[in-house]
């Protein structure tokens, strides 16, 4: 029995419970924090300072602060190739996650992962993760493991709309159902599968399809901070009480091509398309005018906010271009892991 | 000493690790009520319940992507992939997901889990439920292959493999499963990278796996019959490899035929082989011979499909060669 209700996209959510000015606060800065990250590897690249190549999140923060910022740090999420904004906004910081770009040894992976492996592992990212649609099974294994030993923490599996078109989702979103795990899939629809437009990758309804397995199923509109977490504190609450799994299709747009490399994109888009995401729908811009409308900071501060971040981020690039790489010696290091050798003998 | 199957003895070390540890859960098709299609596990959901013994709907990628969801959080899931064949279905969840993330994450992330799959041929199943894989899996960095050739090591590798910290493949041999050997009541653990000397000897070495460790053991006795000592080698992990047993051998005996059941071509007896020859070459009397199954995908019709894996007459007379100098020059 399909259980189905959706939000309108487009609309300013009323958030039922409002939150206190602070977490309104941390949304943006963890908002422009990403936006900060993302302008600041592209230079990397751009400047040749980064090896191999990156997949930028500029225009999509709302979905991943938004989703976040529901949840408590015990809580799982999986990352996706496009990974860095759902990295800052579990918790990451910003030296770790410049060291590892630039594979420097103080990486969060010890520069072994690169950008499409960066996750803070300590926060509950299980890793961003190269294969599109790789981690959906990863996703719902921690779900299961949460209700196997009873406890209470949800995952949130973000894949992107390319990742639609990938047979595990349907396998893995089959048995969350049929076991019902607290797991929650968030399909960030960009509108472009790699260089190829979603609607000519993607059959039917996406939300349908997850629905057909009796998972509710939500659309969203993914530029809007409050109304991706309003929807998402209810969907994380509810899978606590036992109710997941659930399906959000966050509607968003990325600024940037593919990957850092994918420069001229005319082909599969126009400019005028781009410019009216990022002028008239940008969830950063418009989150600013809602916390001044409301009282919540001023023009000043809001500013403030920006330079402050902006430091940080110069500082921590600074701090990564300086930091020494992995000694050569680690190349064969953490193949293995290591097992206590007491709990290899008879009564270990 | 007691006398148990290969079924039992896997089922006895599963439930005895599943009593010892709350985390550790099986996953896979068809493995509660019906105990798999060999009854390998049965009467574990009646003692651990449908909460850890756990049927899954026939997602073969799906179920051992959620396992290494669930060992990389805290758990300890037991895969059952019922046929060695499906390996093919699980290769991104298996070998770019469970198998790297150890490495990728710079050591913080882990995956214990076991997948316990099975390989073998004769069995009359057609070309995709017969092939024996193992070469595929021991090919990538960070999985550990574990491959029992009885009761007494499937017990004590399954112990092992559900306690490392790392993804375990482990294949049983699935024409085994109704073999009986002697395997002690009390408790105990066969350390991986640790390979069983089955039988002394001094004129050859045959290196077997799985069910080969019996066709070396039953070519020795051919041999022993003609005046040939042969010294058989279990190497019971091949990642890790003891390598020191085998070389240690060699050195001694100064000839091997290193005999498996995955196609020959760029397989397991080709990469043993080759290490041999890199460390004990100025042992050597005569070229170390490989022996798997042929590169034909397995036949249907019996009288094909025992052609296309190695036999105790056929290693038996590959050893008489090798000793009589015969294949010194046989390129």
């Amino acid at each position: 029995m399909t259980s189905k209700t959706k939000t309108k996209a487009g609309t300013k959510a009323k958030t039922s419970q409002s939150l206190s000015k602070d977490e309104y606060i941390r949304m943006y800065t963890q908002m422009v924090r990403i936006r900060s990250f993302e302008d600041n590897a592209n230079q990397l690249y751009l400047s040749a300072k980064m090896p191999g190549l990156t997949h930028m999140y500029s225009g999509e923060e709302a979905v991943a602060v938004g989703i976040c910022e529901a949840l408590k740090d015990s809580d799982r999420i999986t990352s996706t190739h496009r990974g860095h904004g759902h990295c800052v906004a579990k918790g990451a910081n910003y030296n770790e996650m410049f060291c590892e770009l630039l594979g420097k040894k103080e990486g969060y992976c010890r520069g072994k992962g690169g950008s499409m492996h960066i996750a803070d592992q300590s926060h509950g990212n299980l890793g961003a993760n190269a294969i599109v649609g790789g981690s959906m099974g990863m996703a719902t294994g921690s779900a299961l493991r949460s209700k196997l030993l009873k406890k209470d923490d949800v995952t949130v599996c973000f894949f992107g709309d390319g990742a639609t078109a990938q047979g595990l989702l349907y396998e893995v979103m089959n048995m969350a159902a049929l076991w019902h795990l607290p797991v929650i899939y968030a399909c960030e629809n960009n509108g472009y599968s790699e260089y190829t437009k979603t609607e000519e990758i993607a059959a039917g309804s996406i939300t349908a399809r997850a629905e057909a397995f009796g998972i509710e199923a939500f659309q969203v509109d993914g530029q809007d901070v409050l109304a991706v977490n309003e929807l998402s504190r209810k969907l994380v609450e509810r899978c606590r009480n036992n109710e997941g799994p659930f399906f959000i299709e966050l509607l968003t747009y990325r600024y940037h091509g593919h990957h850092v490399g994918d420069i001229n994109r005319e082909y599969y888009r126009s400019k005028q398309e781009e410019a009216d995401w990022k002028e008239n729908r940008d969830p950063i811009i418009r989150f600013r005018g809602w916390l001044v409308e409301q009282g919540h900071a001023t023009e000043e501060e809001i500013e403030a906010m920006n330079k402050e971040i902006k430091e940080e981020a110069k500082k921590a690039v600074a701090y990564a271009e300086a930091a020494p790489y992995p000694d050569t010696s680690e190349v064969d290091m953490h193949v293995y892991a290591e097992t206590d050798p007491a709990t290899l003998r008879v009564g270990g | 000493m007691r006398e148990i199957t290969l079924s039992q003895a896997v089922n006895e070390a599963i439930a005895e690790e599943m009593r010892r540890d709350p985390t550790t859960f099986i996953l896979g098709e068809d493995v509660a009520e019906a105990g798999t299609p060999f009854k390998v596990l049965s009467g574990l959901v009646e003692e651990f319940g449908t909460e850890r013994v756990i049927d899954t709907p026939i997602s073969e990628p799906g179920f051992l992507g959620i396992a290494v969801g669930a060992a990389m959080t805290g758990a300890r899931p037991i895969v059952d992939l019922m046929f060695g064949d499906f390996l093919y279905l699980v290769m991104d969840q298996l070998c770019n997901q469970a198998a790297k993330q150890q490495y990728m994450s710079g050591g913080k992330l882990s995956v214990p889990m076991v997948v316990r799959t099975n390989l073998g041929a004769t069995r009359r199943s057609g070309a995709q439920h017969s092939q024996s894989l193992h070469a595929l899996v021991a090919h990538i960095p960070g999985l550990k292959i574990a491959m029992p050739s009885s009761a007494y090591e499937a017990k004590g590798l399954m112990k092992t493999a559900i306690r490392d910290n790392n993804p375990v493949v482990i294949f049983e041999d699935k024409l085994m499963y109704q073999d009986k050997a002697p395997v002690p009541e009390e408790e105990y653990l066969i350390p991986f990278g640790e390979a069983n000397i089955k039988r002394k000897g001094t004129d050859i070495t045959l290196i077997g796996t799985s069910s080969m460790v019996q066709v070396a053991e039953a070519a020795a006795k051919i041999l022993e019959a003609e005046g040939i000592s042969a010294e058989v080698i279990d190497p019971r992990t091949i990642v890790p490899l003891d390598e020191e047993t085998l070389l240690k051998s060699v050195r001694k005996t100064s000839r091997a035929i290193v005999i498996d059941e995955g196609h020959q071509s760029y397989g397991i007896t080709g990469e043993i082989a080759s290490r041999l020859n890199e460390k004990a070459f100025y042992h050597l009397d005569a070229p170390v011979l490989r022996m798997g199954a042929m590169d034909v995908p397995i036949p249907f019709s019996p009288v094909l499909e025992d052609l296309t894996v190695p036999t105790p007459e056929g290693v038996a007379e590959n050893a008489r060669r090798l000793c009589a100098g015969e294949m010194i020059h046989a390129a």
